[in-house]
């Protein structure tokens, strides 16, 4: 198909009523495709490393894969393995896995950077972590370890025990690192972090500046690298993973992590939840991404008018009003530990009357509040000065890095995976996303506000309903064995709406009670990468501002 | 009522005392419950050390430090409802030559270990560190992580430790309230570096003592070791 003729409107592989028609991408691809595999939540495709370009090239511009959602690496006894999780913008249920296996004893890969943006670090990350290299990278470096790190700790012959040990000369002085900055311009080259209040945890920004102005900005990661994926790789599934998301994004978004880790187990191992648990989920939820809102605006509007404000302090205490009601709930301010793969770990706390009346009586106070936020942020000059038309994300460039969550929705992208591709109770339920098309910090700060309200509309309707439900019929837990072991070489990746944007969990299952390869696909590892182009040629307040718009925590960039 | 009978005799004491020590047609302005304390000898006799104690325990300048998931539970200490500023120690410095306490809020991992180190060491003596969760005291949840230091004692000195997983935001007004117990106390002296391994050289003058230490490292030799898999 050549690039003029104008789209179908169904995208090859795509059947009417919105499933994907694998025999028809095989036959797109042709004999690219060397196998195929089945995994829980798609087929997976088998190619020879020399053409991951050319087969990635052909989904995206032929079959609308637009997103390359994820890239897990992972190293078997016989090869090392990419897998690349495709999925469409449009329809997140139209999944295909492109799955490149290379030889063991020479782990080369084509990179796929060069056709999506994304693709660049999650690379990095395999080729960190897993070792796997991958031709024709722009930047192949390290990630998330240091740049002096011996092996690859994710891969089969790792020994962890082996001491590190690094010559002083190579562990150079950070403020010595990489000024390579062509001589004739009168440039300056500025560290911005890793300890910084500006860069929301520990995050290190490599700045080039020119005058005030930004003109190369590179992230350097890694500083809260706490060994996320190998601390649940050697966990059981029924209940050592569990604790593990609250901490990835720790802004109090926590049961909204746990439930990312669940859907995937419980569509692996096929367990069943019952209905009033997934409502009880459901509503829990949103008051985390309440909270986590609020903390995302309150340290934004610390970014731009720069002091402990009045906005960071209201944010703060509302937050705790949040927090007073997920730790009546669950019995923790921050790390929650609710779900059980099943359902949740208790029932509402008695009397139940009581707590709905607190729920409700802050459901009606957040709108009112929200009226407080917008007078003093987007209804405020100052704050408008600053904001608008800076940190310009256009949309085509949104997805080309992957970006999601309300990032992707401040740039006009309809895309909300509560609603695309649904889990949980909120297909049942009343409520709206919120886009915004300016594209700018504002709007990103706008969405944010605005899904506080939406929150809030789903817990009342949550509540209307627990309200209501009969009293022997509460069942929060559903039955399953008590050592779960999913099937050997049962593979899924399931995504939830996370409170920063599309969180993704790849599990694959060997048989025993513990996942052979767990990986996270962290919404703002991928939001991030944006901040180059959002970034270069405004100015540094801008940058901040930019930054502080996506919102990130390093504790899921970094995991 | 009796309250405002209190506050009335006290403050007519106070004039008393003050016209005692002044005598008429001297500035009424100045007037306190210390005043009135002090009587009309307004001099206090302690010891140096003890004052400056006690001066440094009640206003500390806390290090704007977050690291992972505690220090959300350290900004909310800090913000309007558990308002860790009614102890004296709520103004929060962002840059280190400006603090004295160091609250460390999160897991340490083997790349920014050195960072804190140097962040540590830019703030000026005395300095007092607050290590709070379960990850600056083990390494937490994630103690048996590749990359992951066991601990902030294995790179800098901890005087108190707050548990937790997070701790609450009580927990850590507990804790630096006993900070300043301590320093109050006296217990925390300045820091004095005492460099025993220089004593072979005592006889040289510093300058010497320099070149023939410099003279005695081999650049190629010189390595950092992680090796925090061996740490208790
Ligand atoms: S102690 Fe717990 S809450 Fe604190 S940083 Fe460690 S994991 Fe996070």
């Amino acid at each position: 198909m050549s690039l003029e003729q104008p789209r179908p409107e169904l995208d090859v592989g795509e059947t009417p009523d919105g499933e994907v028609d694998y025999d028809e991408l095989a036959e797109l691809l042709g004999e690219y495709v060397l196998d195929r595999e089945s995994h829980v939540n798609a087929e997976g495709f088998v190619i020879r490393p020399d053409d991951v370009v050319a087969v990635l090239d052909i989904l995206k511009r032929d079959a609308g894969f637009d997103n390359l959602s994820c890239v897990t690496a992972q190293e078997y006894y016989d090869r090392y393995e990419s897998i690349y999780h495709l999925k469409k913008y449009d329809d997140p249920t139209q999944e295909l896995s492109v799955v490149v296996p290379t030889l063991r004893d020479e782990p080369v890969s084509q990179s796929a950077a060069s056709v999506f943006d994304t693709a660049n670090w999650h690379e990095r990350e395999a080729y960190d972590l897993v070792g796997i290299e991958y031709e024709d990278h722009p930047d192949l470096r390290r990630i998330l370890l240091p740049d002096t790190w011996q092996g690859h700790p994710l891969s089969l012959d790792y020994n962890q025990d082996q001491p590190q040990i690094v010559a002083l000369r190579e562990h150079a002085d950070p403020m010595e690192h990489r000024s390579e900055v062509p001589d004739e311009q009168d440039t300056m080259f500025i560290n911005i972090g890793p300890h910084h209040p500006a860069t929301h945890g520990v995050l290190h920004l490599r700045t080039v500046l020119d005058g005030e102005q930004v003109i190369d900005v590179d992230p350097d990661l890694g500083y809260l690298h706490r060994c996320e994926e190998q601390m649940c790789q050697q966990s059981t599934y029924r209940h050592q993973i569990m604790p593990y998301p609250d901490r990835w994004d720790y802004i109090s978004a926590g049961i909204l992590n746990e439930w990312a880790y669940a859907r995937a187990a419980e569509s692996l191992a096929d367990i069943d939840v019952p209905e009033y648990a997934q409502i009880i989920r459901t509503m829990s939820a949103e008051m985390c991404r309440i909270a986590s809102h609020l903390l995302a605006v309150g340290t934004f509007a610390l970014d731009i008018y720069g002091d402990f404000t009045a906005i960071f302090m209201y944010a703060i205490t509302d937050r705790e009003k949040v927090e007073n009601l997920l730790e009546d709930l669950t019995g923790q301010r921050l790390m929650f530990n609710y779900l059980r793969l099943r359902g949740v770990a208790w029932d509402l706390p008695e009397p139940r009357e009581e707590y709905f009346e607190k729920v409700r009586e802050f459901c009606t106070y957040v709108p009112e509040r929200l009226e407080e936020y917008h007078n003093l942020l987007s209804a405020n000059e100052l704050f408008q000065m600053r904001v608008i038309d800076t940190g310009i994300l256009p949309p085509e460039v949104a997805k080309a890095y992957g970006c999601t969550g309300p990032v992707a929705r401040g740039s006009g992208i309809d895309y909300d995976i509560r609603r695309d591709d649904p889990y949980g109770y909120y297909d049942e339920l009343e409520w709206d996303v919120i886009t915004d098309d300016g594209c700018d910090n504002f709007s990103r700060a706008f969405v944010r506000l605005e899904e506080i309200r939406q929150s809030a509309r789903i817990i009342e309707q949550c509540v209307d309903l627990l309200e209501e439900w009969p009293e022997d019929e509460r069942e929060i837990q559903s039955n399953v064995p008590r050592t779960l072991k999913p099937d050997a070489d049962s593979e899924v990746y399931r995504t939830v709406e996370a409170a920063k944007g599309e969180l993704g969990i790849y599990i694959r299952a060997d048989g025993t009670d513990k996942p052979a390869r767990f990986k996270i696909r962290s919404p703002a590892f991928c939001n991030l990468q944006s901040l180059e182009v959002m970034a270069e040629g405004e100015y540094v307040p801008d940058m901040v501002a930019a930054l502080g718009s996506l919102d990130i925590v390093l504790g899921e960039v970094d995991r | 009522m009796s309250k405002e009978t209190q506050l009335h005799d006290t403050l007519e004491q106070a004039q008393s005392t003050q016209d005692a020590r002044m005598g008429p047609g001297v500035d009424d302005r100045f007037n306190s419950k210390l005043r009135q304390a002090f009587g009309a000898s307004p001099f206090i006799l302690t010891k140096f050390d003890a004052f400056m104690n006690w001066v440094r325990g009640n206003s500390m300048f806390i290090l704007l430090f977050g690291i992972a998931c505690c220090s959300i539970e350290m900004m909310h200490t800090y913000a309007a409802k558990h308002d860790l500023d009614r102890f004296g120690a709520g103004v929060p410095r962002a840059s280190p030559r400006q603090a004295d306490v160091i609250i460390v809020p999160g897991t340490i991992v083997s790349k920014f270990g050195p960072r804190m180190q140097r962040v540590y060491d830019q703030m000026p003596e005395p300095k007092f560190v607050v290590s709070m969760g379960s990850c600056t005291i083990s390494g937490g949840p994630f103690q048996e992580g590749y990359n992951v230091v066991k601990g902030v004692e294995e790179i800098i000195p901890v005087d108190i430790h707050v548990p937790g997983c997070p701790p609450r935001p009580e927990a850590l007004v507990y804790g630096v309230l006993k900070l300043q117990e301590q320093i109050q106390a006296g217990e925390s002296a300045p820091v004095t570096v005492k460099p025993y391994e220089l004593e072979q050289f005592g006889d040289l003058e510093r300058d010497e003592l320099v070149q023939e230490l410099a003279s005695e490292i081999d650049e190629d030799d010189l390595v950092m070791r992680y090796n925090w898999a061996e740490s208790p």
